[in-house]
């Protein structure tokens, strides 16, 4: 087991290397220049924006600043925002939390949701149930997140007035008020999410069910006298979670574009509006260590999957 | 390749199968996907809503000649009326020509991302497939790599670092729809590649492409005549599926106010705009929202249709 933890744990660096080296192929293929304004600037005297130019190696070979730029995003360094004049790395820090609490909830609740679904539907396939359950399933999952949180606004907050549609990081009170107050904030964003995995989700596990449901091995759990709830669940689904848990790993990178646009239009302080903002104020090093940590979301994502995936099924070996 | 093979039980047949066979005209693999196709009906009323959606964006704007920029304040925000049916925006510019408009864009970015994702993806799956060997898994580990990409903000990074430069080279509207386009394309040519390959894996160890191979055929008319062809089902329907993705790609990034100008009103731009004014005028937003939904749950839907209906092992 640990053999096998630490081998998949060494298959990430190559990962990484390989998005990081991805990303700064764009960013150094890009026209344009952090310096551009000195240059047009003509206050500046050609000496300092040279001296400038090379104290920040921008002259340098482009494997050279690939290097520098990866060994410094290693150490922790990312760099210093131009607009919020923070470091970047505590600027990402503060926000990251309230995206991976948005993000956890919502993908919880999409398993509370999808799980039980699927499986009932591809117990009694093509019953009320399931004919009902696939099409709100195929809705869900052609509905773009960008509509659907726009229509919660519309019946939630415009409407109904029950929630508010704006998300705000200085709530007053404590104790059960304030608790209350945060879920009332996060309901919608969380719903609008949630809802979306769930659609997709119930998909797989009512496909990947069903292809369980009718194999010998469920019958012969039948015959030896299990109860048809842990025939269902202990033989059933545990086998048929297994392809599901693959195409979850492969669907992350997925995932998070559903979570930008959420935090965009309900305004969560989180990684993905400040991505928004630090692009629409031409904050590069923001962009770019926001992109990297995504990725870096994606890798620790999937290598947890890889494991799960190990845990459940019991022909995959450690050596 | 089907039609020798029913000619030859033809042959081998008593008399009365004969004329029992000629009172027929002959099924091919062709019909016969088309004869399952329509019995799917949920597929087939995706694809009426698909073909009056193209129909409305094509010949729309010509039979609904009002100008998309035309201002007039005295109406603005206005709801549905006969005048404006699908209302106005916040300048008083008729929203149902803006949305006929902006469809040709959505869907002509949907369907030229579609075809770079599976042009490159062919290329690719059928390259790594047939070739194998260290070729194959360096090419993998590539498709594994873009496969880890986190999509959206890649997406995002690309188009705010490219935009500028493209805008200089092709001009404002080509510019971006080029930029657009092959970003996206760009970014979904993975699953395609998979497929592909995983059907040459399988087809280049069959007697058929020996025989081939023994009568003199070359690699590229092996790749591209008779193997490419057996590989195409899996093709067609992620191409159905991306074209939808595609679109919801382009929506996203217009949505996010980084897709294209505001004179180029894609369903995804006008749902942007319209995203400040729920209060006031939720039918801005409501109606290039439902747009986007249709075309995307119908082209679902005719993916889902076209899969069934390409399966052999199915029975419908």
């Amino acid at each position: 087991m640990h053999k096998y933890l630490l081998r998949r744990f060494l298959i990430t660096i190559p990962t990484l290397l390989g998005i990081s080296l991805v990303l700064f192929t764009v960013l150094a293929l890009a026209p344009g220049d952090p310096f551009e304004e000195l240059a047009l600037n003509p206050n500046i005297p050609a000496e300092v924006r040279f001296n400038l130019r090379r104290q920040f190696g921008l002259d340098d070979p482009i494997p050279v600043r690939y290097a520098r730029w990866f060994t410094s995003m290693l150490r922790g360094d990312w760099g210093y925002s131009f607009v919020s004049r923070v470091d970047v790395d505590r600027l990402i820090l503060q926000r990251l939390p309230t995206t991976l609490f948005v993000l956890g909830t919502a993908y919880v609740l999409a398993l509370v949701i999808a799980l039980p679904i699927g499986v009932m539907s591809a117990v009694r396939p093509y019953s009320l149930f399931d004919q009902i359950a696939t099409t709100c399933a195929f809705i869900g999952y052609s509905l773009p997140t960008f509509f659907t949180g726009l229509l919660f606004i519309l019946l939630f907050s415009l409407y109904l007035d029950w929630l508010p549609f704006i998300y705000s990081t200085t709530i007053e009170g404590s104790g059960l008020r304030w608790v209350g107050e945060h879920f009332r904030q996060a309901a919608m964003p969380i719903a609008v999410l949630g809802l979306f995995e769930a659609a997709s989700l119930t998909r797989f596990v009512r496909a990947s069910m069903l292809d369980v449901i009718h194999q010998d091995f469920i019958t012969t759990a039948r015959a030896k006298g299990l109860t048809e709830l842990r025939t269902i669940l202990g033989h059933g689904l545990r086998n048929a979670l297994i392809p599901v848990i693959t195409i979850v790993a492969l669907q992350l990178p997925g995932i998070f574009t559903g979570a930008v646009i959420t935090e965009q239009i309900f305004r969560v302080p989180g990684i993905g509006s400040l991505l928004i903002s630090a692009i629409q104020s031409t904050d590069t090093p923001v962009v770019m260590a926001i992109t990297f940590v995504y990725s870096m979301l994606v890798v620790v994502f999937n290598l947890m999957a890889d494991i799960i995936y190990g845990c459940l099924d019991p022909r995959i070996t450690y050596s | 390749m089907e039609i020798p093979r029913q000619a030859a039980v033809v042959d081998a047949a008593p008399p009365s199968a004969t004329r029992a066979l000629e009172v027929y005209p002959p099924r091919t693999l062709w019909s016969d996907v088309w004869r399952r196709y329509c019995r799917h009906r949920l597929a087939m009323a995706g694809s009426v809503v698909m073909l009056l959606l193209s129909l409305a964006t094509m010949i729309g704007p010509v039979v609904y000649p009002v100008p998309i920029d035309d201002i007039d304040f005295a109406v603005k925000l206005a709801g549905p009326s006969w005048v404006h049916p699908f209302g106005t925006d916040d300048l008083g510019q008729d929203l149902l020509a803006r949305i006929l408009y902006g469809g040709r864009i959505s869907m002509a970015v949907g369907l030229a991302a579609m075809l770079i994702a599976i042009l490159l993806g062919m290329v690719i799956g059928a390259l790594a497939g047939f070739f194998g060997g260290v070729f194959d898994s360096l090419l993998m580990r590539l498709t594994d790599l873009f496969l880890s990409l986190p999509q959206l903000p890649l997406l995002l990074l690309v188009v705010f670092l490219f935009r500028d430069r493209m805008r200089q080279a092709f001009g404002p509207e080509l510019g971006i729809f080029m930029l657009i386009v092959c970003v996206i394309g760009g970014l979904r040519w993975m699953q395609p590649a998979r497929l592909v390959r995983a059907a040459f894996l399988v087809l280049k160890e069959k007697e058929f492409i020996e025989a081939a191979r023994c009568v003199g055929v070359p690699n590229t008319w092996l790749i591209v005549r008779h193997i490419l062809p057996n590989a195409l089902s899996p093709v067609i329907v992620s191409a159905t599926l991306g074209v939808g993705s595609a679109i919801l790609a382009e929506s996203s990034i217009s949505f996010l106010g980084l897709g294209f100008p505001p004179d180029m009103p894609t369903w995804g731009r006008i749902l942007s705009d319209a995203k400040d004014y729920l209060d006031l005028a939720p039918h801005w937003a409501l109606f290039p929202g439902l747009m986007i939904f249709l075309a995307v749950i119908s082209i679902n839907y005719i993916g889902d249709g076209l899969r069934d209906a390409l399966d052999p092992r199915k029975i419908l």
